[in-house]
């Protein structure tokens, strides 16, 4: 028996999102990733005496944007805690956090796992600043501190104990991380840490209803590591499950390159934050036009484009999954449809050779210089019969290098298709002249000969000939 | 509610402080005179007054998202115990 038909494992994520303002959550700091150590901080964010936070306007309303978008309540009153603890990321030994009085609560999305949507509930989504960053050096001696991301706004997610499997919680990750780039209210680049994942994982006996003992894992860097730490771990208490052993309560950090987890600490000495409300911050009232005004900034999000898609343009589900998982591919599509009236085969091009392209070359979409309405035009060129599916290939690659419209290419690189019959007779029959056996094959019932002919003119026009009418003189010729 | 040597302790250890037995039983009971005195709130009717987290009567105190000024990186260093290349060096904290 498997894993998972023993057991069934219950998942919830945690996860932080570090919102893209220019500025810190409670100074004028830059937020800039990537700056020499230290370089970005102030006696404010570095946590000394006398010094007064004040709330960045820009970071509460990304957080209510984020929050409308996964479909949480707005608070209408909120407020600011500190979460007491000493550790040398944190250079005032508190972190400015919510803890009773949370931006959101009691929000949902929809993610799809095996062509099944099942509804994941969000628990809550709170503001609150990130800690600095720590450097192991000398055999883990010293640590190196560097205080530049203190203070950057983060959002933490917390999701309801509704995931099954690494595979849903994979999906949900990916589903957040489409919506807050459709906000626009954070890069979600987990590489740079703008996202990160930490995960409550518990298994049960089917039919109980009470949840096992849970471990939380961390440091999980990727998506695939997520899925990966996950079913490690599903493994990992299973065993211990079945030798009748008790899953110790307490966190783990999952090491992807050794794929196992380890543990950190126990949670008997489970942390006391003291959390009280921060004196220096006042109450914020979030009244009913705020709310309505930042609502009003809500772009259409990806589950409504894609359905939209469907019922529309008539893609399948699969391909406008794909498509809206990212805003910039989805948006590509999008102003391609203001050039061309063929909705599948804009989808066709960027579902094969845009994604093939870009995969192949480890690229994102920013990369390649193809826009909308280069693909709505040569679309409409390949219609109007001025280039054939081959050249398109060739028009489709000069785009993305280069970023010209298809008019353009075509034009410099003399690759109008040939529908000229007077043009293309004079080939045909050269052709048919240069190939005698070619023409007895076909004429002895070898139909296969004809291809090679369509070829041979092919590469005599370089791909410009017009193949459907190439095919009709040929018929004609060889009759 | 009262504290007791075990609160005394519980807290002096998450705040890294180390107490003599006189100094747990001192905090014991300053910290039990400040309970008491704090308990005389108790006295008032509050029913129709709603709790709050801040005595000021103002709300939404926010700045706009603009950029300014860092420290310069040897003012940071300033109070660095000790440094490295830019960053701040400590005695490495175990997990």
């Amino acid at each position: 028996m498997t894993v998972a038909q023993k057991y069934e494992t219950v998942i919830g994520l945690e996860v932080h999102v570090e919102l893209h303002t220019n500025s810190k959550i409670f100074c004028g700091c830059s937020t800039a990733f990537g700056a020499p150590p230290n370089t970005h901080t102030c006696p404010v964010c570095l946590g000394h005496p006398g010094v007064l936070p004040v709330l960045n306007r820009q970071a509460v309303e990304y957080a209510m944007k984020a929050a409308m978008a996964l479909n949480c309540t707005i608070a209408d009153v909120s407020k600011f805690d500190r979460k007491n603890y000493f550790y040398p990321d944190s250079p005032k030994a508190y972190q400015i956090s919510q803890y009773d009085q949370p931006i959101g609560e009691n929000g949902w999305i929809d993610i799809e796992v095996n062509g099944e949507t099942k509804r994941i509930g969000i628990t809550r989504l709170h503001l609150e600043e990130d800690a600095g960053k720590l450097t192991h050096v000398d055999g883990g001696y010293a640590s190196l501190v560097d205080f530049n991301r203190v203070g950057t706004p983060l959002v933490e997610i917390v999701s309801e104990p509704d995931l099954r499997t690494p595979e849903e919680a994979k999906a949900y990750l990916e589903k957040l991380r489409a919506i807050m780039l459709y906000c626009d209210v954070s890069d979600v680049k987990m590489e740079e840490g703008s996202l990160r994942c930490d995960a409550n994982i518990s298994l049960r006996p089917y039919g109980q209803e009470k949840f096992g003992t849970r471990a939380e894992l961390k440091n999980m860097n990727s998506f695939r590591s997520v899925q990966r730490g996950l079913e490690y771990e599903q493994v990992r208490q299973a065993e211990i499950l079945d030798d009748g052993g008790e899953v110790v309560q307490e966190t783990r950090r999952y090491d992807d390159a050794a794929g196992k987890s380890f543990s950190m600490r126990g949670k008997e000495e489970a942390h006391d934050y003291r959390y009280f409300p921060d004196p220096d911050l006042v109450r914020l009232n979030i009244s009913q036009e705020w709310k309505e005004a930042v609502r009003a900034t809500i772009p259409e999000l990806p589950d409504a484009r894609k359905k939209r898609y469907v019922d529309t343009f008539g893609l399948s589900s699969y391909d406008a999954e794909v498509i809206t998982a990212s805003k910039k591919l989805a948006d590509l599509f999008q102003e391609s449809l203001s050039y061309t009236k063929d909705a599948k085969a804009a989808a066709n091009w960027v579902m094969g050779d845009l994604l093939a392209y870009l995969n192949a070359g480890g690229l994102e979409l920013d990369d390649v210089k193809l826009t909308g309405q280069g693909l709505g035009e040569m679309i409409g060129l390949l219609e109007n019969g001025t280039i054939s599916g081959k050249i398109a290939k060739t028009v489709f690659k000069a785009m993305l290098e280069t970023g010209k419209l298809p008019g353009a290419i075509v034009e410099e690189q003399g690759l109008v298709q040939i529908s000229d019959e007077g043009a293309l007779l004079g080939i045909v029959d050269e052709v048919i002249g240069r190939n005698p056996q070619s023409v007895e094959d076909f004429r002895a019932g070898k139909d296969k000969a004809i291809g090679f002919l369509v070829g041979q003119i092919m590469k005599e026009t370089k791909g410009k000939a017009n193949p459907a009418l190439v095919n009709k003189l040929l018929m004609e010729r060889l009759k | 509610m009262s504290i007791t040597i075990k609160d005394v302790q519980h807290v002096a250890n998450l705040a890294r402080l180390e107490l003599s037995d006189g100094e747990q039983q001192q905090f014991m009971e300053q910290l039990n005179a400040i309970l008491k005195y704090a308990e005389k709130l108790n006295e008032l009717n509050t029913d129709d007054v709603q709790p709050t987290s801040h005595v000021l009567p103002i709300v939404n105190v926010m700045r706009e998202d603009v950029k300014k000024e860092s420290l310069p990186l040897e003012k940071v260093l300033l109070n660095a115990p000790d440094e490295e290349d830019g960053q701040i060096r400590v005695p490495a904290v175990l997990e």
